[in-house]
């Protein structure tokens, strides 16, 4: 019974909302002159933003740009130094995250922060779930609630099911379900998509766009500039800290955005055009269960191959296996004309073989090393045969590898978590020509830097693929993959789907192939599911 | 059963994948059908095995265990351990016996003050952890440490005989109501009023959540620190009681009693299913993995292999036990990565 | 000299005030302790510093220093060792039968360290290649190994060992009063230190113990590495369990039993982290000093043994508490001072991943 009436009053609630939403004119929120600072880091400087009821306003910028601060100020994780926050004409403090919440304040994060252990319904309404006599929680009137909200977002989940396993698309839906259950009036989303595949983008953009329209303010913070103008009404430039503009997306075009965010024009993508040598590396019916079957595919001297996909598509997972790290089911790898099958890592490396993984910080660089103790850390066997390290070696060798990308750095004996972004990239890169490989697998790049260092980093591969070096680069940056590569090859749900010579490649086609089309139609209706900058 | 852990199931099996994630969601269940199965095979070795007094004797030991246990699993749930349980019931154990001994206070006295003694034990290893910042595994590797210490300092070599209890202190350990063990009620009774607060309460619930996701439930305003002193608190209360227990089913006491006992609590804890990384598990898997170390325990002296073989039996329980674990949660990760991947 | 590496706290101390630079001042602070408990012992007893004394305050604790070598070389690879103590109980149980049953030592010895490695084997096997956690495993073969030596020797003691096997934990080198397990924890720590601080080797093995993804996908081979220390580390238990039956002329199925806590009081006591990845040998060694003037010093103020394992449970603690504390009032100081920007990456770091 109790949980029937809770569920009429949550109801009820929710249309209430919308209707006091649709009748106000003034600014949802009003943040003006907002600074704060971190230590000698000055990470917002005197910035305003305003969100209106039944809008979406992007917020762009490159990292460091103080996008991510100002989220962090409004869900409350951190205070501003300076500055106001208005709610609907109220000047609000925002104590912590919990007052953020009670304030109608959500956010959506990258990486959704759910309990695995605990059902969806649980995460929906965790802190404020519908409770019964004497107080307990009521479980039957918690599920009902949390299955009528997915509803509503016109999305089916198992909410009795753990969260644990579902996938990042899925979590963040609950994310949303979540702001719902408490009718937030603000809702951020904070790079939403980073990890989404088109279609899951798709479906998420669908749900902001219903949210919107019933007069909810938004703010999508992103650095995809297309999903920018695919979704927002107005956008926000950051850069360094300070605000550079805001104006209505149909004033703007994609040059005008870059421009504004780095403060300059960029040239993107210089590509050098090689010649291709001999073969190199062939994959022949690559297979593992469950991941990806009947891979086949050949590298040459001088080559870059693309490797794209939507996410979960399997490139990484056929990158594992080339690796070592993960067994293959079945097919053949040869290398230079000879069978190879590696058990290890270091196994595939003493063959030629290097890999950049795709999570820098978890995967590719010890953050407290130094940036020496990184670089040779895969061929310490190699350098120091006889056991012992010695420290001048290991910093000559550093010094040779850093210094041909350029690297900001006070010297090698830096610990690499002080580097940015782009340059503890550079480091990896480092660390892997240190290795002398002739193949090398490049798995995202160039995520997650900023636009500067991006184009350093292609001038690199180009570089590296001039020199003789067979390369495969993975990446779910449309532009990137097509700018960069001499082939592109596509797989859809662990499969090859398309082989594209780079003279016939274009979006629209790599994208059809991605998403299990193989032939294009005709252009114009696609999505372009992860065009950057 | 399983309504009451961390998962509150809706029984929909739909793919191998799902109907294994059932069978792990259900280790009570699985536990209770061993126990069942090598009941039965003790029994044709061992007839006597099956009647009410032998039974009752298991119930009764595994009781004890199983109420130290529910408190050490309240503090794994929140991705902590407790080592020094076993220490708090021994310096219980011979406070209480001593003021006892010294008719310093009464029975109900005595009593209280060893649950206050236990309480007071558990906050001091809830401070150290939240307050102090030691991780739990070291602070209370420290504390078992520490209260020993202090045990041995209290007793000396002094021992204190059964005969220096009052009368009838320890009938409670062979006593019974409606044929069920006085020491079987209290075990039922903590495990169901912890349930119920874990399964329907808001703190049963942040215990989850600061188990499964600290950082996440840090950004939700859930007070962790308070939560993880407070189920360290409950878990030194119930090691307290634990310690009374021991006192009556035991009667002689001595500055080293209850030592080597925490491996026996921990074991519970882990073949009760309780995730010894946080975040899943629940009281009556805790307090029937107690039952069915306690049952191994006795099916071995029918069986008639010695007694020295309980230590290494208790170790086998407990490798098997984890990799169990382990190869269910592999199997499901598999089976929904290739739900996936087509 | 400054040629050769120490492992990655140089680097952090070279960089200035890192956090590394206060381990790098932990060692220096248990030379400050030693120092002051040997004053309060000399105060205490005029037979505090005689070498009779100074030896057997040393000779007591070896079994423990022993242990505690291979012990930080797990914890720094992020792992911990809890059946240590079984081992060494297991290993005096099988000598003390094999003794009883008319094995020659010299057979049973090398018999009973091959049984040292084989449980550390099955230790690594299941916490390596198992992906099992090593708390939960090693609890578990805590047990299984102690069972096991009650299986063996069930509760009797063997005790009419020859002389020449009593020497090894009893005697001294000659001419000199240094004891016999003295000398081989000083080589051992010699060993482990050379590959823990100068081969490549040790540098794989503090990248596991601070990012264990990343070593592996630097190609190193963790689940070798990690297999290797628990094997190492059954071995070495088994051999601290042979002294011990030495030393105490004694084989005994419950030999050991509680020494575990000890051997992670002195690895968290001298400087390692419980989470894995910092940590020094020679800290570890300063620490074992440190253990033995302590418990020597409260032997001559008469506090018993029992009593004494309050001294240690406080030591462990606050191992970590003053650590805590000291870097909470550097950084107070730091922001107090203003001067020192935070670590460059505190900001930057929170903006990439979210970029």
């Amino acid at each position: 019974m109790a949980g029937r009436l809770d569920d009429r009053q949550a109801i009820r609630t929710m249309t209430d909302g919308v209707a006091d939403l649709a009748t106000m004119p003034t600014l949802r929120a009003d943040l003006r002159g907002i600074s704060k600072r971190f230590g000698a880091t000055q990470a917002l400087d005197d910035v305003s933003l305003t969100l209106v009821p039944g809008e979406i306003h992007g917020l762009v910028g490159e990292n460091g740009a103080g996008k991510s601060t100002l989220v962090k100020i409004l869900a409350g994780i951190h205070q501003p130094d300076n500055g106001t926050i208005a709610l609907d004409g109220e000047p609000v403090e925002i104590a912590g995250p919990a007052q953020a919440r009670a304030l109608g304040i959500a956010v959506v994060h990258q990486e959704p922060r759910l309990f695995p252990d605990l059902t969806v319904a649980e995460n929906v309404f965790i802190g404020h779930a519908p409770s019964g006599r004497l107080g307990t929680i009521d479980w039957s009137a918690t599920r009902r609630s949390a299955a009528r909200l997915f509803d509503q977002l016109d999305v089916q989940f198992d909410v009795g099911a753990p969260v644990r396993g579902l996938s990042m698309a899925d979590q963040q839906l609950i994310e949303i379900a979540k702001s719902l259950s408490v009718d937030a009036r603000v809702l951020i989303l904070d790079e939403p998509t980073a990890s989404l595949s088109a279609h899951e983008v798709e479906r998420l953009f669908a749900i902001v766009r219903r949210l919107r329209d019933r007069g909810v303010a938004v703010l999508f913070v992103s650095h995809r500039l297309d999903e920018v103008f695919a979704l927002c009404d107005r956008a926000t430039v950051f850069r360094d800290g300070r605000h550079v503009v805001t104006t209505s997306t149909g004033e703007l075009t994609t040059a005008d955005l870059v421009r504004h965010m780095v403060g300059r024009a960029v040239s993107l993508f210089p590509k050098v055009e090689t010649p291709i040598g001999e073969l190199l590396l062939e994959v022949e019916g690559l297979t593992r269960a469950g991941e990806f079957r009947d891979i086949s595919f050949s590298v040459r001297r001088g080559e870059i191959v693309g490797l794209a996909g939507l996410v979960g598509a399997g490139r990484t997972e056929v990158a594992r296996v080339l690796f070592g790290i993960d067994r293959r089911d079945g097919g053949e790898i040869r290398l230079g004309g000879h069978a190879v099958s590696f058990a290890t890592p270091s196994e595939a490396m003493d063959a030629g073989i290097a890999y950049l993984p795709e999570d820098r910080h978890q995967e590719g660089l010890v953050l407290d090393f130094s940036i020496a103790q990184n670089v040779t850390l895969p061929i310490l066997p190699r350098l120091f045969p006889r056991l012992l390290v010695r420290a001048s070696t290991e910093r000559r060798v550093a010094d040779e590898y850093t210094r041909q990308f350029d690297v900001r750095m006070t010297g090698v004996d830096q610990i690499v978590g002080a580097l940015s972004g782009g340059n503890q990239q550079k480091v990896v890169l480092a660390k892997w020509l240190a290795s002398k490989p002739r193949v090398l697998i490049l798995d995202e790049p160039t995520r997650g830097i900023d636009i500067g260092a991006k184009v350093e980093v292609h001038r690199i591969i180009s570089e590296l693929a001039a020199s003789g070096l067979g390369i495969v680069l993975i990446s779910s940056d449309l532009p990137e993959v097509l700018a960069m590569s001499d082939r592109i090859l596509v797989l859809h749900e662990g499969r090859l789907t398309a082989e594209i010579p780079r003279a016939r490649a274009t979006e629209e086609r790599v994208m059809f192939a991605a998403t299990g089309n193989l032939e294009p139609v005709a252009a114009g209706d696609q999505t372009s599911g992860a065009a950057d900058v | 059963m399983s309504d009451s852990g961390a998962a509150v199931a809706t029984l929909s099996v739909r793919s191998r994948g799902q109907w294994l994630a059932v069978v792990a969601r259900q280790r009570e269940l699985s536990l209770v059908a061993i126990m069942i199965v090598l009941g039965g095979l003790v029994t044709l070795t061992a007839p006597q095995f099956l009647t009410v007094s032998n039974l009752s004797q298991v119930a009764v030991l595994a009781a004890l265990i199983a109420v130290a246990a529910v408190g050490e699993a309240l503090v794994v749930i929140t991705r902590n351990v407790d080592l020094s349980v076993e220490a708090t019931m021994g310096l219980v154990a011979y406070c209480v016996a001593s003021l006892l001994e010294r008719h310093a206070l009464g029975t109900t006295g005595a009593i209280a003050f060893g649950l206050g003694l236990g309480l007071v034990l558990g906050m001091v290893n809830g401070i150290v952890v939240t307050v102090f910042r030691v991780p739990a595994i070291v602070a209370t590797l420290g504390t078992l440490s520490i209260f020993r210490g202090i045990d041995y300092l209290v007793a000396g070599s002094h021992q204190v005989p059964l005969a220096s209890l009052p009368d009838g202190f320890t009938n409670p350990a062979r006593d019974s109501v409606l044929g069920i063990p006085i020491f079987v009620l209290v075990a039922l009774g903590i495990v169901v009023i912890g349930s119920a607060v874990l399964r329907s309460t808001r703190f049963g619930r942040q215990l989850y959540a600061v188990g499964s996701n600290p950082e996440a439930a840090a950004i939700l305003g859930i007070p962790s620190r308070l939560v993880v002193f407070t189920a360290f608190s409950v878990c030194g209360l119930l090691a307290g009681v634990a310690g009374v227990l021991y006192v009556m089913e035991f009667g002689t006491i001595n500055g080293t009693s209850a030592t080597g006992l925490v491996l026996a609590v921990v074991a519970a804890v882990v073949v009760g299913g309780v995730n010894i990384f946080g975040g899943s598990g629940t009281l009556v898997g805790a307090a029937l993995g107690a039952l069915f170390l306690g049952f191994i325990a006795n099916a071995l002296i029918l069986v008639g292999l010695s007694q020295f073989w309980l230590q290494a039996i208790y170790g086998l329980v407990i490798l098997l036990a984890v990799s169990a674990d382990a190869i269910i949660v592999r199997r499901i990760q598999r089976a929904t990565a290739a739900r996936r991947v087509r | 000299m400054s040629d050769v590496v120490h492992g990655p706290s140089v680097a952090g101390a070279r960089s200035g005030r890192s956090w590394l630079g206060v381990l790098a001042r932990w060692e220096t602070l248990l030379v400050v302790a030693i120092a002051g408990l040997v004053v309060l012992g000399t105060l205490l007893s005029p037979f505090f510093l005689t070498p009779g004394n100074f030896s057997n305050l040393i000779a007591a604790l070896m079994e423990v220093a022993i242990m505690a070598l291979p012990m930080t070389l797990i914890i720094v690879a992020g792992e911990i060792d809890l059946s240590v103590e079984s081992m060494a109980g297991l290993a005096s149980s099988l000598i003390g039968f094999l003794w009883a049953a008319g094995v020659p030592l010299t057979a049973a010895i090398p018999l009973v360290l091959v049984v040292g490695a084989l449980g550390g084997l099955l230790n690594g096997l299941l916490v390596a290649r198992g992906r099992l956690p090593s708390l939960v495993v090693t609890l578990g073969t805590l047990a299984l190994f102690r069972g096991l030596a009650l299986i063996v020797l069930g509760p009797r003691g063997v005790s009419n060992f020859p002389p020449e096997f009593t020497a090894l934990g009893f005697g001294y080198v000659p001419g000199t009063l240094i004891p016999w397990p003295f000398v081989i924890f000083l080589s051992l720590a010699l060993v482990l230190g050379v590959v823990l601080h100068r081969t490549w080797i040790g540098r794989q093995i503090y990248a596991i113990g601070r990012n264990t993804g990343a070593a592996r996908y630097s190609g190193v081979r963790v689940i070798r590495i990690r297999t290797a220390l628990f094997v190492l580390s059954g071995l070495i238990a088994a051999l601290a369990g042979i002294i011990l039956t030495s030393r105490l002329s004694s084989a005994r199925a419950d030999a050991g039993a509680g020494m575990t806590l000890t051997v992670v009081t002195v690895v968290l006591l001298g400087g390692v982290n419980i989470f894995g990845g910092s940590g020094t040998i020679p800290g570890v060694a300063l620490a074992v000093i440190a253990v033995a003037v302590m418990q020597n010093a409260l032997r001559l103020a008469s506090v018993t043994v029992e009593v004494q394992s309050i001294a240690l449970g406080l030591l462990l603690i606050l191992s970590v508490v003053i650590p805590n504390f000291a870097h909470q009032a550097k950084s107070a100081i730091d922001r107090v001072r203003g001067g020192r920007p935070p670590p460059a990456d505190s900001v930057r770091r929170g903006e990439a991943t979210t970029g």
